[in-house]
């Protein structure tokens, strides 16, 4: 048994369609939104600001702290109940690590730089899918920054490498599966998320880490034409 | 805390029948936007924009067991969360005062005004009913996020379709064409008294110099259906017999934007 | 889109792209120039052969340097500033103020006055809690310590008017060449305007005029990369200026 045709008939190297926008939420700082398929993620940036309580001050940078949350309506089962949950402490970890190697916070010694990504709709890709909006809303709030950060779900069903894993591909049943979220800066190729639920053989791994190289140079040219439309209104 | 300065400017201003932003006493920030079905995976859900304010309202529904006093009615359960990515001031953590408060008036004006029709929510008596769960989040506060919360609350529990159910069991991909036991359309507006004006629909600014709002929620045959007095400063009998004609006038003109 | 901007050194052969155009929009890894002798100015950093994009900004090519012109961002204190602050704190030796960033700033009793002021006399009496200042940054630590002075030209509290808050990046297009566009705003209204570096503004005049000052104001945040914009604000206050009159 091989999986030979993609349940939605997608390329094997194709993402769902994506959407993106800069400056989505006035009062924030920076502000994004990052619509991959049916998965939608707002991220808001407030900073560089004050940090209270005062012994979380780091007088050599700044912090960075990220939030992520899906809201209670997102999920297309039941209800999620608000309050964040282990999964989501955990992915808001995974998104600080990997905002945090463009970020050049010591321009902002005592200060904190806030991230808060919601997700009013998710179908799979969630966590890629708020570390897009999230690099688009720090630098959107002027953030000095190396880099992007593009992030997207590769996955394995069966003896495919798929990218872009989508909800029906995480849960096909009866063949080995893996979900391999990566995160990358675009203009080194360097990895900073990388996640990995599932079976696969290290050839398989280098396979997908590959691919996700090439599919996530795409997204970096999404972020970067949002980027600039909000700017000049028209990319050139 | 309001800076006394900017305070008596408001309140200056307000003698001349103008606002900060120029606007006039009663009147709302433009435009005004209701979008149906902003979210595919909650069974009914709208987003609302009051001038800069922005709302989103997801309802889920899910199968219960009806409370031993009401065997055969369905329930609305409401949440808010000040979400801190829609305004600086807005921490983490469990949800604020503030927020129990915008939520409970929420529930109050759909809930007293019998808007829902809770015994059409009843599968079996005693047994099984549906219950409306109703989550309020706010995406971007400019100020007034009640009135905006309570326009999108109601029009999400309009879009919202029942999921089909299988041997006891929803299936939340299948949705059916069968719309909610929605009677009535409450709709709270927040009448906000500075010195010894009324005003509608304060920004971020006017709400810091507020010393009184009464937030009146009221239903399209003019009953009223919920009340809530906020704020420090005291109101007297006659203010708030101003402050519900104002609230109930507002009503009528908001609704047209369901 | 790519400018090749090619220059032949006779002896080292080495060749320098540009592959800007000032006045692009960069976004941060984007790579600007490539060849060893562009140099990186401000909001860019070198990277082997490569000068890349530190940050989103406006592409500004002076000569041979390559720097990024910020188009958002809260406001960062550079000593030199005339900024407009507000009163959070009284101390024992001073003032401490709001500035609009992420660091507030200090004003110690000698900067803020040349009265003689008696050990243990009432600040407050001076600048109170949420009075707002006009003064300027004299110094910003490597810490963003930031010392200010009320003594100087121009420098003072403000009573009345009222206070907005701009992004500070427009600032310059607030103010204008030599300040000719903060000047016609403050003439076709007749109100009184000061504009902070760190973008909170000061407007003082009657009613209809603060408000028609904050729309220019707003309408020039909004439009800030478009060309021609000083005609344009001078259009729109002229026009609402009629309106008003009919």
């Amino acid at each position: 048994m091989t999986y030979k045709q993609r349940i939605d008939n997608r390329g094997f190297d194709e993402t769902r369609p994506i959407e993106a926008k800069v400056g989505v939420i006035p009062r924030a700082d920076g502000s994004a939104y990052f619509k991959i398929g049916n998965t939608v993620a707002f991220a808001a940036v407030y900073g560089p600001r004050n940090l209270h309580p005062k012994f979380l001050q780091d007088p050599t940078k700044g912090i960075l702290r990220c939030n992520y949350n899906m809201m209670p309506f997102s999920s297309s089962g039941e209800r999620v109940r608000p309050g964040g949950s282990r999964r989501s402490k955990e992915i808001s970890l995974v998104t600080v690590k990997a905002l945090l190697p463009v970020l050049d916070l010591q321009e902002y010694p005592n200060s904190v730089v806030d991230v808060f990504i919601e997700l009013p709709q998710t179908e799979a890709g969630s966590r890629c899918a708020g570390i897009c909006a999230a690099s688009m809303a720090l630098a959107d709030a002027g953030l000095l920054m190396k880099d992007l950060v593009a992030a997207v779900s590769v996955g394995r069903v069966d003896d495919k490498i798929v990218v872009d894993l989508d909800y029906n591909e995480e849960s096909y049943p009866g063949v080995p599966v893996a979900d391999i979220p990566i995160a990358m800066m675009p203009s080194s190729g360097k990895v900073t998320l990388l996640q990995m639920d599932g079976e696969v053989t290290k050839e398989m791994l280098m396979e997908a880490l590959e691919k996700g190289k090439k599919a996530l140079m795409d997204i970096y040219e999404v972020q970067r034409k949002a980027l600039k439309e909000k700017y000049h209104g028209v990319d050139e | 805390m309001m800076h006394a300065q900017l305070r008596s400017h408001i309140i200056r201003l307000l003698n001349t029948d103008m606002r900060l932003d120029g606007r006039k006493l009663t009147e709302y920030r433009q435009p005004i936007t209701v979008e149906y079905g902003a979210i595919r995976t909650a069974e009914g859900s709208a987003r609302v924009k009051i001038g800069e304010t922005e709302v989103l309202v997801g309802i889920k529904v899910e199968i219960g067991e009806p409370y031993p006093d009401n065997p055969d009615e369905g329930t609305i359960i409401v949440g808010a969360e000040l979400l801190p990515l829609s305004n600086p001031d807005f921490e983490l953590g469990p949800p604020s005062i503030q927020a129990v408060e915008l939520a409970r008036v929420v529930d109050r004006g759909i809930r007293e005004s019998k808007a829902v029709n809770f015994k059409k929510l009843c599968i079996k008596a005693g047994e099984k009913v549906w219950l409306i769960l109703i989550d309020i989040c706010p995406m971007n506060d400019a100020g007034n996020l009640f009135d905006a919360a309570s326009l999108a609350a109601l029009a999400a529990l309009k879009d919202a379709r029942f999921p089909a159910v299988e041997n006891d069991k929803i299936d939340y991909k299948k949705k059916t064409d069968q719309k909610l036991p929605l009677e009535r359309y409450p709709l709270a507006i927040t009448v906000c008294k500075i010195g010894d004006k009324f005003i509608v629909d304060p920004d971020t600014e006017e709400e810091k110099a507020i010393d009184a709002r009464l937030t009146v929620a009221s239903t399209e045959d003019g009953h009223l259906c919920a009340l809530q007095k906020g704020e420090d400063f005291p109101l007297t009998i006659n203010e708030i017999s101003q402050m519900i004609d104002i609230g109930m006038e507002k009503a009528k003109e908001l609704r047209k934007f369901l | 889109m790519m400018n090749e901007h090619v220059e032949q050194k006779t002896e080292t052969q080495e060749q320098s792209k540009v592959m800007v155009k000032d006045k692009d929009i960069a976004v941060p890894g984007e790579t600007l120039a490539i060849g060893m002798d562009t140099l990186p100015g401000s909001g860019t950093y070198r990277e082997g052969e490569k000068i890349i994009a530190n940050r989103l900004g406006l592409v500004s090519i002076d000569g041979r340097a390559i720097k990024l012109i910020p188009l958002s961002g809260r406001y960062a204190p550079k000593a030199g500033d005339t900024v407009i602050c507000k009163v959070f704190d009284v101390t024992f030796s001073g003032w401490r103020l709001e500035t609009n960033s992420a660091y507030a700033a200090m004003m110690s009793l000698k900067d803020a006055t040349s009265d003689f002021i008696q050990k243990g006399a009432n600040l407050t009496q001076y600048y109170d809690l949420g009075d707002y200042i006009v003064c300027k940054i004299i110094n910003v630590t490597s810490q963003k310590l930031i010392d200010v002075t009320m003594k100087g030209p121009g420098l003072r509290k403000l009573k009345g008017g009222r206070i907005i808050e701009v992004d500070s990046n427009k600032v310059p297009r607030i103010i204008g060449k030599q300040g000719s566009m903060v000047s016609m705003i403050k003439e076709t209204t007749n109100s009184n305007i000061i504009v902070g570096q760190n973008g909170i503004i000061w407007i003082d005049g009657v009613p209809e005029s603060e408000l028609l000052a904050i729309q220019a104001i707003r309408k020039i945040e909004k439009e800030s990369h478009l060309s021609g914009l000083t005609e344009k604000i001078k259009e729109f206050l002229d026009k609402k200026s009629q309106l008003k009159v009919k």
